[in-house]
């Protein structure tokens, strides 16, 4: 919710940026973007139509607006508000018709936040701005419904909902058929909010209780109603997480496994979807409840580990990897645990590095030097500095000596005996440790890559 | 209309040769095939029966269908008539005499409707077509004299307080309102006034058509025959900040004047009036009306730069003693001659003095005379000034620049901030709302009613003290005290920190000057030169924009004019750098401050800097500039 609200900021600078422009100036193709070019014409030119004062002294009000809100100056936007309100008066209809969508998402932020605010002036404002033109109909709905949301005022955003939901304008609502999707979907969300409560309420009761079967029944009906809302939306490509994850969440409930299933794997595959790491988890996750055989398992994180490398379920991967009987498998888990430990956010993961020290051990012991090697040449450059430094065995060294020991170990394998984090580690002299550090002296000597003798 | 009676007038129609004649409600005739009417009127024994014999309700013979709105019939230039009234009566509250109403203005506004022909003479346009012979042989209608034929009484005020024609209560008795329909509803072409449609197409070659901006126009030529201390730049600053009515002036006409369709286009504005545009229109007026030479401006008239020169001065915080040398500046260029300043449109190249903007641009030269403003010399003045205050804390202060700098800096980002927020705030629209036709009638109004429920809601979010409280007027709009340090007041510093004494008389410790146009444009694209701002120097550029603030103009404007002023200034040192930069094609500005002999004794060298401060436009080929050079002659227009 607060994200939503926050949004509205976000869309607002880039549109009226856009809007500043006028034409934007983009290369095709190129990518490039420059802001500045088409202000620049505009001044050099100066035997075209003079701009209007009137145009000139709203865009200013405009700007006025947008620092004002900056600074949180709900006082003074309101203020200039007031006189930006006649943009929508403009002769320019092209100014004119734009004018709605800017005026509702300045106009929203700052009843958002003024403090003379409320919410029936919000209530009161969105009704007349929805009914400006007809194109912010169903847009101004779905935000008025979710600031009512932020409220606590599920009713109302309910039956905001719902006359959004039945709005109709002739070819302009099949344009929309997305927003009215939304709403759709929003509105199933907030069933599935009241059945998840009813949920709650019925594992509380006793099963051979009297109200338990009105109860569940009451369930069941809340169940169908939302299948329909959040079922159209979910077809449209889109990122719709929420959405699926609860109805996931209901199909399951009533066994549904197979459609579960068909909207899990539908919303992770099908490409016309955007790329998105959540469906992948989810159907993961799903796969594991139903315990699925782990062929399949490997097949969905795979996906997800072309898409984050860096995700927490690629220790899982790998640990799945490990248990595998191909040998494929087997070099895929080394290059997950040299994918996780690339990233910054890592580095004190102390599983993962014991996950790699066991399992370049386990790589040396089952002479695969050539896969270790393969890893370890593109990264030979950056690790030492990255991981195995002085300054990181010294602050390992304090913080976490398990860890410490672990990443030694893996450090002198891959860079030798003479690396400054294996030495340094190695050189301790710790009572609890001295047995640990001396098996990892042993295991260096015996595998380490750089090793001369080998 | 009755047809009977009009039998038995049986000449041709001039236009398409019927006889077919019909009354007008005046009693004129008017041709029932062609809509052409006569001048000939039938004769009515007793003009007292008809009431409104001065309202020209042209019955078009046409069906009238549905009404748009009902209301007055009136004429596009009472509507002006209207607006010119407001502003002559607005100018009364600020002060200027009564004169300027009733006289002059009105005057001026008669005499327009007669050289326009829309009234006061033989045709109207309105009662013949244009091409259609003079059929009428009634002295009476061409005497200046007379009192208007066309422009009703009833609509709108007489300039004139006499008489019941001014009453308010006329408004009121009109008999017999006539309603009056579009021509045609259907084609969305229509309005309100009974000639809007034909007035907006309506080009005729010679004649200065009313726009809204030229009522300020007629205003301004008014007060410049009266003498009267509002130059061009405080008319439009007053038109700003809502003491003229100008934009929506339209909103006051009386109930029953109806406004729509083509009226939008003609009264309707969206921009403040510029200054260079009204100063144009002023003179192409004057022109159009064949007026007379103006009352002289004398040394004793406000008008006059050294008075101007006084008023500025005290207005940007600068120096009295400062007002000698603009004086000398003045005489030397010769712009305080009465020849020069009076306006007289019947000359060969009538032109008038853009007084406020010529008396700021010596304020310009003056200050560039005292302290150069190259960047540089004026603050080792300033240090010079600054350690004599510190060791003479009982004399008589000298005028320190940087510490003139701060404050006006200062002042004048306050003053700009508050001028950008109040235009951001202005609102434009009227509340009666305009509109093109009856098919967007219903939208336009519904649009406007949004407007106001929507500045109703966000104004109770406003805090209750209002803040765009109006300004009184005032024809200053900087104040200055000792006592606050922000708004220090410099008027009582002395130059002595910037003068010497040489032998009997002052001269500048500044010995050198530099020119801001060193070579003028001779094309044909109208101006005599650019202002590239970063060409020059940053104390320059401030005292540009502060000035240029001041009067609601562009920088650029100023800057020619400060040019004009030293071209007169520097008239021997144009010709000579002609010379000498045709010889070493080197463009230097800097000439040395010997402007006259009672100012400055010039002992330096000529050149100073090598920094080259004008660019010329065409300075890709040398042999282009050489020939520019030698072809570069300089003459005054304005002499």
């Amino acid at each position: 919710m607060q994200k939503s609200m926050s949004d509205f900021s976000e869309e607002l600078i880039k549109s009226t940026t856009e809007d500043d422009q006028g034409e934007r100036c983009e290369l095709s193709g190129t990518g490039m973007h420059f802001p500045w070019l088409q202000k620049h014409i505009e001044t050099v030119a100066t035997g075209g139509k003079k701009e209007k004062d009137f145009a000139q002294t709203t865009s200013a009000c405009l700007s006025f607006i947008q620092e004002a809100l900056l600074k949180h100056q709900w006082q003074q936007a309101a203020e200039y508000m007031h006189s930006y309100l006649q943009v929508l008066e403009d002769s320019d209809s092209c100014k004119r018709q734009a004018a709605p969508e800017i005026i509702w998402k300045l106009g929203s932020e700052i009843l958002y936040y003024h403090p003379k605010s409320n919410v029936e002036a919000f209530n009161a404002f969105a009704d007349r701005m929805k009914n400006i033109g007809v194109m912010n109909y169903l847009k101004i709905s779905l935000q008025h419904a979710l600031y009512l949301l932020h409220h606590g005022m599920l009713e109302d955003a309910n039956r905001n909902l719902s006359q959004a939901e039945t709005w109709r304008y002739g070819e302009k609502s099949s344009s929309q058929e997305v927003l009215i999707n939304l709403i759709q979907a929003y509105k199933g969300l907030l069933q599935y909010y009241a059945w998840s409560k009813k949920k709650m309420e019925l594992s509380q009761l006793d099963k051979d209780d009297y109200a338990y079967n009105t109860a569940s029944q009451n369930m069941l009906d809340h169940s169908w109603k939302t299948s329909v809302n959040l079922g159209a939306l979910i077809q449209i490509p889109g990122v719709w997480d929420p959405f699926v994850k609860s109805y996931v969440e209901m199909l399951e409930f009533y066994g549904d496994q197979d459609g579960a299933r068909e909207v899990l794997t539908n919303y992770a595959y099908d490409e016309k979807f955007p790329s998105n790491p959540n469906a992948h988890i989810y159907l993961y996750n799903f796969l594991k409840r139903e315990k699925a055989p782990r062929e399949k398992l490997i097949s969905v994180l795979k996906i997800l580990y072309q898409i984050v490398p860096s995700h927490k379920l690629m220790l899982e991967f790998h640990r799945l990897l490990r248990k595998s009987e191909k040998e494929e498998h087997h070099k895929l888990g080394l290059e997950v645990l040299f994918a996780v430990l690339d990233f910054a956010g890592c580095t004190k993961n102390i599983t993962a590095w014991k996950y790699l020290a066991k399992y370049l051990r386990q790589t040396l012991m089952g002479s695969h030097l050539a896969w270790v090697q393969e890893e370890w040449s593109s990264r030979k450059n950056w690790w030492p500095g990255f991981h195995f430094s002085y300054f990181w065995a010294k602050s390992d060294w304090k913080e976490d000596k398990a860890l410490a020991c672990e990443k030694a170990l893996v450090a002198g394998v891959l860079s030798g005996k003479g690396c400054r984090y294996f030495r340094y580690i190695s050189k301790q002299d710790h009572q609890v440790f001295r047995k640990k550090i001396k098996r990892m002296k042993k295991l260096v000597k015996k595998y380490s890559i750089i090793n001369p003798g080998l | 209309m009755d047809l009977d009676e009009a039998k038995e007038f049986k000449e041709r129609c001039t236009q398409c040769a019927a006889v077919s004649w019909g009354l007008t409600d005046e009693g004129k005739y008017y041709c029932t095939s062609c809509h052409n009417v006569t001048e000939r009127s039938k004769e009515v024994v007793n003009t007292g029966a008809i009431p409104n014999t001065k309202i020209q309700a042209i019955n078009r013979g046409l069906k009238r269908k549905r009404k748009l709105e009902k209301g007055w019939d009136w004429y596009v230039c009472e509507g002006f008539q209207h607006i010119l009234y407001q502003q002559a009566e607005a100018l009364k509250t600020l002060g200027v005499g009564p004169e300027l109403k009733n006289e002059v203005l009105h005057n001026f506004w008669k005499r327009y409707l007669q050289k326009s022909k829309q009234a006061y003479c033989k045709n109207p346009v309105y009662t013949s077509k244009r091409k259609a012979p003079v059929l009428e042989d009634n002295p009476s209608h061409s005497d200046w004299d007379s009192e208007p034929e066309l422009l009703s009484d009833f609509s709108c005020p007489s300039f004139v307080e006499s008489g019941a024609e001014s009453q308010p209560d006329v408004h009121t008795q009109k008999p017999f309102p006539i309603i009056k329909a579009s021509q045609s509803e259907t084609a969305s072409i229509c309005s309100g006034s009974v000639d809007g449609v034909e007035y907006s197409l309506r080009k005729e070659k010679g004649i200065v058509k009313m726009t809204v901006p030229r009522t300020l126009a007629f205003c301004c030529l008014a007060l410049l025959w009266q003498r009267e201390t509002i130059t061009l730049s405080d008319l439009l600053r007053f038109v700003e900040e809502d003491h003229i009515p100008y934009i929506n002036a339209f909103q006051h006409f009386p109930e029953e004047m109806k406004l729509y369709g083509r009226d939008k286009g003609i009264f309707a504005i969206e921009s403040w009036p510029n200054y260079e545009d009204i100063y144009k229109k002023m003179i192409e007026i004057a022109t159009f009306l064949d007026l007379p030479r103006f009352p002289d401006i004398t040394e004793d008239c406000y008008l006059h730069p050294n008075m101007l020169c006084l008023k500025y001065l005290m207005e940007v915080n600068l120096p009295d003693e400062m007002h000698n040398l603009t004086c000398q500046v003045v005489k030397m260029t010769g712009i305080g001659e009465v020849d020069f300043l009076t306006f007289d449109p019947i000359a060969k190249m009538a032109k008038t003095a853009k007084y406020d903007v010529q008396a700021v641009a010596v304020i310009v030269v003056v200050l560039k005379l005292l302290f150069l403003l190259d960047d540089n010399l004026e603050w080792s003045l300033s240090n010079i000034a600054e350690k004599y205050n510190e060791k003479n804390k009982e004399d008589k202060p000298w005028f320190d620049f940087r510490k003139w700098y701060q404050v006006m800096k200062k002042s004048l980002d306050e003053k700009k901030q508050k001028w950008e927020e109040t235009r951001a705030k202005y609102l434009w629209k009227s509340e009666k709302p305009l509109y093109h036709s009856s098919i967007d009638k219903s939208v336009v109004c519904k649009r406007r009613e949004m407007v106001v429920n929507l500045q109703k809601q966000f104004s109770t979010l406003v805090d209750s003290t209002p803040t765009i409280g109006k300004k009184s007027p005032s024809s200053f709009q900087f104040n200055w005290t000792e006592e606050d340090p922000d708004r220090t007041c410099f008027h009582g510093h002395s130059l002595q920190g910037v003068l010497t004494k040489k032998g009997q008389s002052l001269t500048t410790k500044n010995s050198l000057y530099w020119l801001s146009t060193q070579k003028f444009c001779r094309s044909y694209c109208k101006h005599v030169t650019t202002y590239e701002e970063s060409n020059f120097s940053l104390s320059y550029q401030f005292i540009i924009n502060l000035f240029s603030f001041l009067l609601r103009i562009k920088t650029s404007f100023l800057h020619e004019e400060v040019s004009l002023i030293e071209k007169r200034l520097f008239k021997t040192k144009y010709s000579k750098t002609k010379k000498k930069s045709s010889r070493s094609r080197k463009c230097d500005p800097w000439i040395s401050n010997d402007v006259t002999r009672t100012l400055v004794r010039n002992t330096k060298s000529q050149a100073l800097l090598p920094t080259c401060h004008f660019r010329t436009r065409c300075g890709a080929q040398k042999a282009v500039i050489q020939k520019a050079l030698q072809e570069f002659r300089y003459s005054l227009k304005c002499e």
